[in-house]
C-alpha cells in the first residue's frame, strides 16, 4: 500500500464547447502512467466487495494488481476470462451503483476508478494488436442458436463458444451489437469498439447471420429441426412507450429509439452522404431522465440544436441515468426542467411548435418505492420547441414472441424465465436481457447471458 | 448480398425486380414486406413482396422510383447485388374462404394487391379485381391480375385506357349489380384508400387497407410507423401493415408521410435524376379522390 495518499485520477476528456460540435468520444482514456497510479489505490482486499457488486464477477483486484505492475495485456486477459466485452463495459457500465459503490476505498475517499481501468486494459490490448484467441474447450459439435446480438446474446455466445459449442448468432438488423450500435451514441461508445468485440467472438468460431429474423424466416421449432439443440433468446427492447397525450403523432415527435437509431445505426447525421434523413431541430425537448434520455439530449446538441431540454416529472434524486452522463449533459448546457410533466404536444400545420407542461411535487412513495409525482394545480406553462423526443422506456420486442406461443410471458409481456436458470417454458430455450427484465443495463444483460450459457451447457451435457 | 436475377420496366418509373433470397421466398406469405438497403450508405427501404418462387428461391418486388433510394434501385441491373434484405416482415393477410372478395389496386398499389388476390383465389374465393391508374402508361400488372381474378375491371383517370374514372367508380358499378360482396381489400395512395373506405362504409362492406407509413427498423423497435386505428396507436410494422380501413385515421397518416419531404428533395437533387420522373411521382402522390 502506498504511504502517500493518491487522489482518484481523472480521465482526460474533450472540453464541453468542443465536444458538442462532434460525435467523437468524450473521455480520452487513461494514459499508461495515470492508469498505473490509479491502480495503486486498490487495497487488494482479501474478500473483495467489488467482485460481488459485478454481475459478471470480473476478477477486479487481480486485474488491477497487474495494471499497477504495468502488465496491461495480462490484465486484459484476466478481465476477459469472465467478461467478453471489457471495452464496452468499461465505458457504459453504471460502476457507481455496482463495483465502485461497494469499493472499500470509497468508504472514506473516492472509490477506485474500476470502470476506467477496465476500459484502459481493453483498449491497450486492442490498440497494441495483442488480442488473441483464448483457450477453447474441445469442439463438441453441438449447435446452439443465439437470437439477438446485443450484450446478452454476445456474452452468451462467447461463453458457449469457450465451452466448445458450435454457436450461431442471428441478428434481425443489418449490423451486430443490438443496443450497443443502434442505441448508444458514438460519443459514448465508438462503433469500432463494438465491432472489435464482435470480431473477437468470430475469431473464437462464433458464426453471425445478420438480416435474419427468427420467428419470421424460421421459428425456433424450425431451428431445432435444422439441428440446433438449444437456443438463447436475447431480443431486447421493443416498441417504445409513448405518453398518450394529445399531439403525440405530430411531425417532430419521435421515440428515443427512432431518434438514436437514425443517428447511430443509420448515420443520419451524415445526411445526405448517408441516405437516412433526420429532422432538423432548433429547440428540442427530451422527455425522461434515463441514460437514453441523456444520449438523446446530447445527440440533439451535436446535431446542431440551439436549445435542448430534459423534461422529467420527478426530482434530481430520482433521475435513473448514470451520474457521469447527467454530469456530461449539464456541462454541455442541457436545460433540466425537473418536476415537470408534459401534458400536451402543441402543433402548427401538423408540426410541433411546443409542449404544454405542468409543474409537479413529490408525494408519498408509490409501488416503485419512489415518491409519487403529483401535479400542482394551475401551474401549466408552455415550452417552445420544434422537436420532442420521448425517452420513457420500451416494451419487449414483439417479433419473435408473437410467433412463439410456447414461450410464456409475464403480465408486462416479458418472457417468464426461471430466475435461477433463465429457462423459458419452451424446452431447450433460455432467455435473458431486456426481453426478460425489461429495460436494464448492459452489464445486467451480460450477467444474464452468462447465467443462460451456464444453464444451456448443463442442459446439453445432462449435468 | 442479394443478387438481382431479373429486371423489367413496367411503366414510367415503375420497376419489377426478381431477387435471389431463398429463405425469404420460402417463408413469405401474402401481405408481407421486406426491408432492403442498397449499399453501406443506404437507408432501410420497405417494399411489399409482390410474388415469390419458393422452388427457385426468388422473390419479386415492384416499386416506383419516387425517392433517391428507389431511383438508385431502379438503375441497378441483373447481376448486381443488394447489400441487405430482411423479411418477411409484417403480419400476413388473413386468408380464408369469405365468398366474394373485391381486390382494389390503385397505381403502384396494384403490386401489393396482386399476392393477396392470388391467395384469396387459392382459398376458394370469387375474386373481382378493380385496378386503376392515372393514365394508360402507369397501369401495371394487368395480365397478372387478370390471371388471379374471376373478373377484372380497369379504369384510368384520364380515360386513355378502358373505363374513364376511378377505382371507386368501378366499385360502384360492381355494387350496383346487387351481388353480395363479403370483403374488400384496397391498396393504393392514401387519398385513394381513404376515398375507398368512405365509399365501402356506405355499403357496410368490411375493407382491409395496407398502410405505408415511414419505417426505419421495421422490426418493432423504433415506433415511427405508428398509425391511429380506431383511436388507438398501432405500429404498422408489427401490428400491420393491414388494418380495417373504416377505423384508420388517413389524414394523420398523410401528414406524417410528409415528415422528410424537404430532405427527400435534397437527396433526389443530389442524385441528379431526370426531373420528369420526380414530377410523375409527385403527381401520383397528389392523385386525389
Amino acid at each position: 500500500m502506498p504511504k502517500e495518499k493518491i487522489e482518484r485520477q481523472k480521465m482526460p476528456e474533450q472540453k464541453p464547447h468542443d465536444r458538442i460540435k462532434n460525435f467523437n468520444e468524450v473521455p480520452f482514456g487513461f494514459p499508461q502512467e495515470i492508469a498505473m497510479k490509479e491502480a495503486q489505490r486498490c487495497l487488494q482486499c482479501k474478500k473483495p466487495a467489488c467482485v460481488k457488486g459485478c454481475p459478471v464477477e470480473v476478477a477486479i483486484p487481480e486485474f488491477i494488481k497487474l495494471v499497477a505492475e504495468g502488465k496491461f495485456v495480462e490484465a486484459a486477459r484476466k478481465v476477459k476470462s469472465t467478461n467478453a466485452l471489457p471495452a464496452v463495459c468499461g465505458r457504459v457500465c453504471p460502476q457507481e451503483s455496482q463495483c465502485e459503490k461497494v469499493c472499500i476505498v470509497g468508504k472514506k475517499d473516492k472509490p477506485v476508478a474500476i470502470g476506467s481501468l477496465e476500459r484502459f486494459v481493453a483498449d491497450f490490448e486492442r490498440n497494441t494488436n495483442a488480442v488473441k484467441i483464448p483457450n477453447i474447450a474441445e469442439k463438441k459439435n453441438i449447435k446452439v442458436a443465439v437470437v439477438g446480438s446485443g450484450p446478452a446474446g454476445l456474452t452468451c455466445a462467447g461463453d458457449l463458444a469457450l465451452k466448445g459449442y458450435d454457436v450461431t448468432i442471428f441478428e434481425a438488423l443489418h449490423k451486430t451489437g443490438g443496443v450497443l450500435v443502434y442505441g448508444i451514441p458514438e460519443f459514448r461508445l465508438p462503433k469500432v469498439i463494438v465491432q472489435a468485440e464482435v470480431n473477437y467472438l468470430t475469431m473464437m468460431g462464433v458464426k453471425v447471420e445478420t438480416n435474419m429474423l427468427v420467428g419470421k424466416v424460421a421459428t425456433l421449432t424450425e431451428l431445432f429441426k435444422e439441428g440446433y439443440k438449444a437456443a438463447f433468446v436475447g431480443t431486447g427492447a421493443g416498441l417504445p412507450m409513448f405518453l398518450n397525450i394529445p399531439g403525440e403523432n405530430l411531425i417532430g415527435v419521435l421515440s428515443a429509439n427512432e431518434y438514436l437509431t437514425r443517428v447511430n445505426l443509420m448515420k443520419a447525421y451524415l445526411f445526405p452522404e448517408y441516405d437516412t434523413p433526420m429532422v432538423k431541430s432548433k429547440k428540442v425537448a427530451v422527455v425522461g431522465a434515463g441514460n437514453v434520455a441523456m444520449d438523446s439530449a446530447r445527440t440533439a446538441l451535436r446535431l446542431g440544436a440551439e436549445k435542448v431540454y430534459i423534461v422529467y416529472r420527478r426530482s434530481p434524486e430520482e433521475m435513473p441515468a448514470r451520474k457521469e452522463e447527467i454530469h456530461h449533459a449539464q456541462e454541455e448546457g442541457i436545460d433540466f426542467q425537473l418536476l415537470t410533466n408534459p401534458i400536451e404536444v402543441l402543433g402548427k400545420d401538423g408540426c410541433v411548435r411546443g409542449i404544454k407542461c405542468i409543474k409537479m411535487e413529490l408525494g408519498a412513495p408509490d409501488e416503485s418505492g419512489r415518491r409519487r409525482p403529483i401535479p400542482i394545480k394551475d401551474s401549466e406553462f408552455e415550452i417552445e420547441v420544434d422537436t420532442v423526443v420521448v425517452a420513457i422506456g420500451n416494451g419487449p420486442n414483439p417479433l419473435l414472441l408473437k410467433a412463439t406461443p410456447e414461450i410464456e410471458l409475464n403480465k408486462w409481456g416479458n418472457i417468464n424465465a426461471n430466475p435461477e436458470t433463465l429457462a423459458t417454458t419452451m424446452k431447450g430455450v433460455y432467455a435473458g436481457g431486456d426481453i426478460v427484465t425489461g429495460a436494464a443495463t448492459v452489464i445486467e444483460a451480460m450477467g444474464q447471458g452468462k447465467i443462460a450459457a451456464r444453464s444451456i451447457d448443463k442442459y446439453l451435457t445432462g449435468g | 448480398m442479394f443478387k438481382i436475377l431479373a429486371k423489367e420496366v413496367l411503366s414510367d418509373c415503375v420497376y419489377k425486380m426478381v431477387i435471389d433470397a431463398p429463405r425469404i421466398a420460402r417463408a413469405r406469405k401474402a401481405g408481407q414486406f421486406v426491408v432492403l438497403r442498397i449499399d453501406e450508405n443506404g437507408e432501410r427501404v420497405p417494399l411489399t413482396i409482390c410474388d415469390a418462387d419458393a422452388v427457385a428461391g426468388s422473390l419479386t418486388i415492384v416499386f416506383q422510383a419516387v425517392g433517391k433510394s428507389t431511383m438508385q434501385l431502379g438503375q441497378m441491373e441483373p447481376g448486381q447485388s443488394i447489400h441487405d434484405l430482411v423479411g418477411p416482415l409484417g403480419k400476413a393477410t388473413h386468408i380464408e374462404k369469405y365468398g366474394t372478395v373485391v381486390c382494389v389496386g390503385g397505381g403502384i398499389g396494384i403490386a401489393p394487391v396482386y399476392p393477396i388476390a392470388q391467395a384469396m383465389r387459392l382459398a376458394g374465393n370469387k375474386v373481382i379485381s378493380l385496378i386503376g391508374a392515372r393514365t394508360k402508361n402507369l397501369l401495371i400488372l394487368e395480365k397478372e391480375m387478370a390471371k388471379v381474378s374471376d373478373e377484372l375491371l380497369v379504369a384510368t383517370d384520364d380515360g386513355s385506357y378502358s373505363i374513364k374514372g376511378f377505382t371507386s367508380d368501378l366499385l360502384k358499378q360492381v355494387m350496383a349489380r346487387g351481388i353480395k360482396v363479403d370483403l374488400a381489400v384496397a391498396i393504393g395512395p392514401v387519398p385513394m384508400m381513404k376515398a375507398m373506405a368512405n365509399l365501402t362504409k356506405t355499403y357496410n362492406l368490411k375493407t382491409m387497407v395496407s398502410l405505408n407509413p415511414i419505417m426505419l427498423d421495421a422490426t418493432g423497435m423504433c415506433g415511427v410507423c405508428r398509425v391511429t386505428v380506431g383511436g388507438k396507436t398501432q405500429f404498422a410494422c408489427v401490428d400491420g401493415p393491414e388494418f380495417d380501413g373504416h377505423l384508420v385515421d388517413f389524414d394523420e397518416l398523410q401528414k406524417r408521410l410528409r415528415t422528410y419531404n424537404v430532405q427527400e428533395k435534397t437527396a433526389v437533387e443530389k442524385f441528379q435524376h431526370s426531373p420528369s420522373c420526380i414530377d410523375l411521382a409527385m403527381a401520383a402522390q397528389k392523385q386525389v379522390k
